[in-house]
């Protein structure tokens, strides 16, 4: 189910001061978002709406993170539309042995219109074995 | 770091944060809303057997990010991605640095894509990114 996420103009500041930026495109009253600000979502995200992937969460590593802009990045004051699918899922034999377990969450971003502005992709990955069994 | 408004900066100045601290995790946490534990409760991190807390992935993406953003513009960015490395300890000093690989003309600009990456003051990098950026001509 698709649910509301608007850009709030305090949230970008907030986000601009926490990656120490001082950029003055994330701080005028239509401020772009900066590339990251999207994983913000999850101040939207009703309880239980996320798809569980199902993977162990001892054993649970963020592996990659990407964003897509068809366009400049969403302003301040627009209100999108958000939804997150599991979009792939794979595997790959562990280094030491096992199977370590990929699953890619898209999350698309609707503008007023219903035009795709903006994609998250996270991947996710299980580890074959515990992380903290690893040599850090 | 504006060159962008004249003409394409092909050799940027590398950007260093830090020390970062648990402060910044904090700050991270709450403007991201990623409240796992792991990030700023010591005996959590602890008890899992990490010396300490460690920094979100996810926030040196976004200190990358700051860097990208201010060489090739905010309002340029058309993707951004990172994969995740190696672990960023409070006291660390990162170092974010770019190169471009690409540049393909379009009829509304110059597509840029760049490589990323933000390094420990060990040089051991903690995150690999690249990004395209679609610079006005």
């Amino acid at each position: 189910m698709p649910f509301e996420f608007p850009i709030e103009r305090g949230k970008v500041r907030e986000f601009a001061r926490a990656m120490q930026s001082d950029n003055q495109a994330y701080q005028v009253v239509d401020a772009v978002v900066p590339p990251t600000f999207l994983v913000s979502v999850a101040h939207w995200t009703p309880v239980g709406s996320r798809p569980d992937v199902g993977f162990d969460r001892k054993r649970l590593l963020h592996g990659e993170q990407e964003y897509i802009f068809h366009g400049p990045p969403p302003r301040c004051g627009q209100v999108l539309s958000a939804e997150t699918r599991i979009a792939d899922r794979y595997e790959k034999a562990g280094r030491r042995g096992g199977t370590m377990r990929f699953a890619v969450m898209v999350t698309e971003f609707r503008d007023e219109g219903g035009t795709l502005v903006a994609e998250q992709r996270m991947t996710v990955v299980e580890t074959a074995v515990a992380p903290e069994s690893e040599p850090t | 770091m504006s060159e962008t408004d004249t003409g394409l900066n092909r050799n940027p100045e590398p950007r260093v944060f830090g020390p970062v601290s648990r402060a910044d995790f904090v700050r991270y946490a709450g403007a991201s809303g990623d409240f796992n534990p792991m990030h700023y409760d010591e005996p959590f991190a602890t008890g899992a057997g990490f010396p300490s807390v460690f920094s979100q992935g996810m926030h040196q993406a976004a200190l990358l990010a700051t860097f990208a953003t201010d060489w090739l513009g905010a309002e340029n960015i058309r993707r951004f991605h990172v994969r995740f490395r190696e672990q960023v300890w409070p006291d660390d000093v990162l170092t974010c640095s770019g190169t471009i690989t690409q540049e393909e003309r379009q009829a509304d600009g110059l597509l840029v894509t760049a490589d990323l990456t933000c390094a420990r003051q060990t040089g051991a990098v903690a995150i690999v990114g690249s990004a395209d950026f679609l610079i006005p001509e």
